[in-house]
């Protein structure tokens, strides 16, 4: 028990990988969120279809059946991923999932004569999201995504199983070397609190920020 | 690689023995679910500031660590603290435990939904506390809980994968091992995906209709 300070590194060096894949995954599940909820807004129906195929398929099975799917069933298609990369992707499309509906649901909670003024004053469909639509619809999405990056950052726990050494993964090589549970356990629960804690307090001054002036017009 | 019908039909039974263990799994949960979060939102408006204090804190602590943590806790820590549980039991208490933090703000947003006159009146009919709530409260509180609880209900059947990981053998844990066995990889995790989106989906429908029945209750 005397190298518990050894082990404390061991699992701070996992904190930095949970960290790398919450930020990853984070990015990776915006994009995809904005790309897939406005493609379930889309004109042309096969974009729709695609979109909601997407959307139902992930939201519909969990991230480790998605995570296993990925690692061990593509590398048989000849797409070999990284540990890493193989949960940097399950995490941002299934996340990326749940957010397309979050993106969905803020546009189309812009009043509707907001779209009817665009098109009252001749704006293409471009300039009416882009100037319009988006910048009302964003601080509508903000506290959501705040709990999808929750989430996602408690999903990272699962990479564990696919051997990245994530924090959960460092805690059980403590445990498997020491044979002391409590410590490394209670250490990452601790860690992770403080991460989501962290995430939700930053979350809400980003939303004090986006609404800040708002007031008036809403 | 190929896709093998015949393999895949092969695995089928134990998958579907795996499948048992899940829905087991989900229904037991949810139950712990279910008492355990009202036991919270009923705690958390404790008239004791301790009380309440005490129990926000807990469940936004389990809120926001990862549900697999909380299953290795339950099952590698709790023997050494001299409590042993069969892995099942553990995983059912872990998730039941993790989704009670969830229930609890449903149950909080529906108690919270029932007008103050509904309280004043049982006040002024001298009803006690036990009458107020079992007889006033809950009746108008819970139907339209019932969609959202649905919701959760359906996220926790996913989440069952994770119960493998301290070595319940549900579906996926019985199809990883047909595939550690076979080395075939391809027909058991899809089909574990399929079956899941199957369900997922009949759920969905379900889902729907439970928010048409209970959702919106005319006032």
């Amino acid at each position: 028990m005397g190298d518990w300070a050894g082990y404390l590194t061991l699992i701070l060096m996992g904190a930095w990988v949970t960290v790398k894949l919450t930020l990853m995954g984070s990015a990776l599940a915006l994009v995809v969120a904005f790309v897939a909820g406005l493609g379930r807004l889309s004109r042309q129906g096969w974009v729709r279809g695609l979109a909601t195929a997407y959307i139902e398929f992930f939201r519909g099975t969990s991230i480790f059946v998605q995570l296993f799917w990925i690692y061990f069933v593509l590398p048989m298609t000849g797409v070999a991923l990284t540990p890493m990369q193989a949960g940097v992707m399950a995490l941002g499309l299934n996340v990326g999932a749940y957010g397309a509906e979050v993106v969905r649901g803020a546009v189309l909670a812009v009043p509707r004569d907001q779209h009817e003024a665009c098109i009252a004053v001749n704006l293409t469909r471009f300039q009416r999201m882009r100037h319009i639509i988006l910048p009302q619809a964003l601080p509508l999405m903000l506290p959501t995504f705040g709990n999808n990056a929750i989430e996602l950052l408690k999903a990272t726990s699962v990479v564990s199983l696919i051997s990245l050494s994530d924090m959960t993964f460092q805690a059980q090589v403590v445990r498997s070397q020491t044979g002391n549970t409590l410590m490394p356990f209670v250490t990452i629960l601790l860690l992770y609190f403080a991460m989501s804690s962290a995430l939700s307090f930053g979350m809400r001054r980003l939303e004090r920020r986006v609404t800040r002036g708002l007031d008036g017009v809403r | 690689m190929e896709w093998d019908w015949d393999f895949a039909w092969s695995i089928m039974p134990t998958l579907l023995a795996g499948f048992r263990i899940t829905l087991i799994a989900t229904v037991l949960g949810a139950m712990v679910a279910a008492v355990l979060g009202l036991v919270f939102a009923i705690l958390r408006r404790s008239a004791n500031r301790a009380v309440a204090r005490t129990t926000g804190f807990v469940v936004e602590f389990i809120r926001g660590t990862p549900l697999l943590v909380q299953l290795y806790f339950i099952f590698y820590v709790l023997p050494d603290l001299g409590l042993r549980l069969p892995a099942l039991t553990a995983g059912v208490i872990g998730m039941g435990l993790h989704y009670a933090t969830y229930a609890a703000e449903v149950y909080r947003g529906g108690i919270e939904a029932v007008p103050r006159g509904q309280w004043e009146a049982a006040k002024a009919t001298n009803l006690t506390a036990r009458q107020t709530w079992l007889h006033v409260v809950l009746p108008q509180a819970v139907p339209p809980m019932i969609p959202a609880m649905a919701n959760y209900l359906l996220a926790m059947f996913k989440e069952t994968p994770l119960l493998s990981a301290i070595t319940v053998l549900e579906l996926m844990n019985q199809a990883k091992s047909v595939a550690n066995s076979s080395y075939r990889y391809v027909e058991p995790m899809t089909l574990v995906g399929v079956m899941f989106l199957i369900v997922s989906l009949i759920s969905v429908v379900a889902l729907r209709w439970l928010e048409r029945r209970y959702g919106r209750i005319s006032r």
